[in-house]
Formats: structure tokens, sequence, C-alpha cells
């Protein structure tokens, strides 16, 4: 009997310390991001001013700044919402509303799954070759905005699926009962209800994109721009231009990858600075998708 | 009659262009496997493909280039390796964590900051591994060299943590109630039902988990680059700079390399061998995440 009893103590003292080191390990990832800021606060906070985001890259640390490389991410980040949005939430909707159960389905299936695991410089050297040497678009915007499109195309296009599955059958039958087509039922129904789902998973793979490094490099953006791409308005008919699509550019985490690479101390601290810029652009971007998220969770009841 | 007959046509036009848009990403697939055997094949042409996988040097920019991609390999294994020693255990135990202790208002405060962690741009992460995390290392381990294996892999593991711990997760709440509740009903405890009980039952969600870490962390770019050096070494110590796979196609890419070269071509020889290794775990990850959902 006091044998049982010392076995039942001890195994609930087991399950007592289990508990204790399983919110330890879960508490590890956050003890790291919680470090990571802080150290790159403590490094990079005082490097933040009007004049750090207004200046080009320069020799002299105190005098560089990130123009060139936050204009160029926005510029990149426009051309891959452009490219990535409407394929990737048609190909979503095909495959949820459209596509039959069928030996080709599947391959799509399957291939969507493959290629989000692909490592992202695959993309990168896939772009190299396909947009700057086969369509001879060069080393520009437009090439690594694409270049990125391809990267978080499976992101959108999963995040649709899951957006459309989440409606329930009983919506289209309504539809299809009142003598709405099939397109109807979506532009109507669908397209509106997954609305707040899709957005969410969009903000989440821009997130993704804008932080990208690998891609970009591979298809070759330069990292020392000290000129910003040519205006996309003209004094001249019709106003709008896009001949900065062609120009060469530079992307915020590349101007931090090129200062983290200098052994002077002081670039490291710009490194550090333009580090805090890009995560509070992702964790901007990230808060919002997740409020999306509460959002339109609390609008539609089903 | 006119109207039946427009709508008709524009319905289908919908559904072509909605059926275009999805076979693009095969196209993409395809557009990566022709891209990448063209460039490699004109490698091999130059380069055979004996000396390719056996030769023990990698040296294509010297003047007397040897073209050995094992340390390129044995790079990329190492720093995983130590990724993976980082990742398992913790995401595993924050899988059972969040899984089966966790009551429901914590685990909806952690997850989502858990995902941030794979939200941060990796060359933040290879930031901290070069300045912050390599010189603490270098105060307990003296002969650690200013760049290494050990930093960017610590590094590394704990990026990997969510991707390990919500596919575990979601494996082990696929198991129904009552096989726990059957457990508790014979007097175990919850750490008893966990290991005992539950993760057998969640075996092949698991290893698909570990598989994509796995996959993740050979595909990773940044971190190695900036942390780990710029040497290909064939090693398996730690403690000295490695060159990765991916790391070799930045360094070369960075520089300005002709096209159609042989160095320009050497990219292309180690993206393939990079996409064949992750293709392999994803294959076999995507399998066991399959027979998941068959199991119940």
């Amino acid at each position: 009997m006091e044998d049982i009893k010392k076995r039942i103590r001890i195994t609930k003292f087991l399950d007592y310390i289990f508990a204790i080191v399983g919110l330890l390990s879960t508490l590890v990832g956050l003890a790291l991001l919680f470090t990571l800021m802080t150290d790159l606060f403590m490094d990079g906070f005082p490097r933040l001013g009007y004049k750090f985001f207004a200046s080009f890259p320069s020799r002299f640390p105190d005098e560089a700044g990130i123009l060139s490389a936050w204009v160029g991410s926005f510029l990149v980040l426009l051309v891959t919402a452009s490219a990535a949005i409407p394929i990737g939430v048609a190909a979503g909707i095909y495959l949820e509303e459209y596509a039959g159960k069928n030996w080709l389905t599947n391959i799509i299936e399957i291939n969507i799954a493959n290629l989000a695991g692909v490592p992202s410089i695959v993309y990168g050297l896939l772009a190299l070759v396909v947009f700057v040497y086969f369509f001879k678009f060069g080393e520009s915007i437009l090439t690594g905005g694409l270049a990125l499109a391809l990267l978080i195309l499976p992101m959108v296009i999963m995040a649709t699926r899951e957006a459309i599955r989440a409606i329930p059958n009983s919506i289209r039958e309504a539809s299809y009962a009142l003598g709405a087509t099939k397109w109807q039922t979506v532009q109507f129904h669908i397209i509106p209800y997954s609305t707040g789902g899709i957005l969410t998973g969009i903000i989440i793979g821009l997130s993704r994109a804008i932080g990208e490094t690998a891609p970009i490099i591979t298809v070759g953006a330069l990292t020392f721009i000290a000129f910003l791409p040519s205006s996309p308005f003209s004094s001249e008919f019709p106003f709008i231009s896009f001949k900065w699509l062609f120009d060469p550019f530079t992307v915020m985490p590349i101007q931090m990858f090129n200062w983290v690479s200098r052994p002077q101390h002081e670039f490291q601290l710009n490194a550090a600075a333009a580090g805090i810029v890009l995560m509070m652009m992702t964790l901007l971007m990230n808060g919002f998708a997740i409020y999306i998220r509460y959002r339109f969770r609390k609008k539609i009841k089903w | 009659m006119k109207r039946k007959l427009t709508r008709k046509i524009k319905e289908g036009a919908i559904e072509t262009i909605l059926f275009l848009s999805a076979l693009s990403s095969v196209f993409i697939t395809i557009s990566i496997v022709v891209v990448l055997s063209y460039e490699s094949f004109g490698f091999f042409k130059e380069v055979p493909l004996i000396e390719f996988l056996t030769g023990r040097e990698w040296t294509p920019l010297f003047a007397e280039p040897k073209f050995g991609i094992l340390p390129l390999i044995s790079g990329t294994l190492l720093i995983t390796s130590i990724a993976l020693i980082v990742a398992l255990p913790l995401g595993l135990t924050a899988a059972v964590y969040l899984s089966e202790y966790a009551p429901h208002r914590l685990k909806e405060i952690i997850k989502p900051i858990l995902e941030l962690l794979a939200a941060v741009p990796t060359v933040v992460y290879g930031y901290f591994a070069l300045l912050f995390l390599t010189p603490i290392l270098q105060k307990f381990i003296p002969d650690l060299s200013g760049f290494n294996a050990l930093s960017p892999g610590i590094i590394m593991g704990i990026m990997i943590i969510p991707y390990v711990s919500s596919v575990s997760e979601d494996a082990m709440r696929a198991v129904p109630m009552h096989i726990r509740e059957g457990s508790y009903a014979m007097g175990a405890t919850k750490l008893q039902t966990a290991f005992k009980v539950v993760i057998p039952s969640a075996f092949s969600g698991i290893a698909a988990a570990f598989i994509i870490g796995i996959s993740r962390a050979i595909g990773e770019t940044m971190v190695v680059a900036i942390a780990a050096g710029g040497m290909p070494n064939l090693t398996a110590n730690p403690l000295e700079p490695v060159q990765t796979l991916t790391a070799y196609i930045v360094a070369v890419s960075l520089g300005d390399v002709p096209h159609g070269t042989i160095e320009y071509k050497t990219i292309f020889a180690a993206g393939m061998t990079l996409f064949l290794m992750t293709l392999v775990f994803n294959i076999i990850g995507f399998w066991l995440r399959k027979r998941i959902r068959e199991a119940y």
C-alpha cells in the first residue's frame, strides 16, 4: 500500500515538473524574440531619425540612410501584390468552387503543397533565368517583385482556400435555388464572405515578402544605390509612367545585410536601426492581419 | 435566348481564367525543374558528375577550380543538425504543453506570439546570431571563431520551433478524446497519457513536423550567409566556419558573375542539389501528414 502511494506521489510530481518544463520551453521562443528586440533597440534606436529615412546609403556611416531601400521595398511590394493577389485568389476560387475531383486537381493540390516547401532562394534562381535573361526585364524592380510573387503565391492560394472552405454549403445552395449561376454565386456570396480570411492571408504573405532577402539577391539587386527610381508621374500625357518598373533597386533587408557584413561597428549600428524599421513593418502587418481576422470573425456568424 | 448564350459564354470564360490561374502553380514547378536541369546540364558537361559528388574541395572561383560539392553538403547538414538538436526537443515539449496542459486562454495568447517568430525577417536573425549570440558563446568557448556553424545553428533551431510545434500540436489534437479518457480512466497522469498514448497515436504527424523542420533548415539562407562565414569546409566541428549550399549561392550572386560562365552555372548545380534535398523531405512530410488525416 505504502509502495503504491509512493509511486502515485512520484508520478504526480513528475507531471507537475513537466508542466513547468513545458511552459518554459514554450517560452524560449518568446524570450528570444524579446532579447532580439531589446538588442536591436539598444543598438539602433539612437540612429533612428528623420535623416536616417531621408538619406541615401553612404561611405560615412553617420550620413547613411535607408531612403532608396524603403522606397525600393515599397515599389517591389506593389509589383508583388499586383501579380500574386489576382492569380492566387483566382486559383483558390477555382480549386474550392469549380474543380472536380480528378487527377488534374490532385496534381495541382500536391503541387501547391510542394511549392510552399521550396526554399526561397530556388525561386530566386528561377526568376534570374526566366525574368532577367529570358524575358529581359533586367535586374529591375519588376523582376524583384515577380520573384517574390512566385514565392508568396502558394500562401495566397492556401489562405483563399481556407477562407472559402469556412463558408457553409447552405449559402451556395440558397444562391443556386434563386437561379444564380456559379459565377454570380462566387461574385455576390463567396468572395464577400471570405474577404476577411483572404485579406489576412495576403497581408501575412506580403509581410513575408518584405523581409525576404535571398531571392532578391540572386536576381541581382544592388547593395549600394544612391538614387531613386524614376517617378511614376510625368508632366506630359498620359501623366503616368511605368519606367520605374525597369529601374535598378535595393530593398530594406538587403541594405541591412550589406551593413551587417561590414566590419566597422558604426555600420552595424545602422544595420540595427534598419532592423528595427524592418521588424516594425512586419510586426505591424502581422498585427493588422490578426485584427482583420478578428473583425471579420465577429461580423459574420453562420 | 441571346441573353442565355452570352451568359453561358461569360461563365465559360471566367471558369477558363480561374482554371489557368490554378494551373500556373504547376507551370511554376515545371519551370523550376526545367531551369535547374537545363543550367545544371550545362555545368555537368564541363564537370563530371563523379567529381561533383565525390570531390572534397569546392573552389570554383580559384585559378585552379575544384568542383566537389561535399563541403557545401556537409556544411548544410552540420548546421541543420544543430538546428534540429535545438528545435526538436523544444518544439515537441511546447506542442505537448500546448495541446495537453495549457489552459485555453493562455494558448490563445501564446500561439499567435509563437507564430511571430516565423514572421521575423531572417536577415534580422542573422544580425542577432553574428553580433549577439556569437560574442556570448565566445565567452564560454574560447576556441569559437567569429564565424561558426554553432551560433547560426542555434538561432535557426529557435526560428523553426513554431513550424515543429504547430504541426505536432495539430497532430496531437487530432487524436480523439476518448483515447485520452481511456488512459485517464486507468489512473494515468497527463504526463503518462501524453507520452504513452497521445504521442504514439500522433506519431506520423509528429514525424511530419520534424521533416518539415528539416526541410526549412536546409533551405534557410540569410542566417547562415551572415553568421557562418564564407568558406567551404569539410568538417563536423561546429566551432569552425562553414558554408552551406544556400550561402554559396548568395555569395556568388553578390559578386558580378557573367551570364553563361562556369561560375554562373555552379549556382544552379548547387541550387539543384538543394532543391532535390528539400524535395525528398517535402514528399515524405506530405505523405506522413496525409496519413494522419486518414488514421481517424
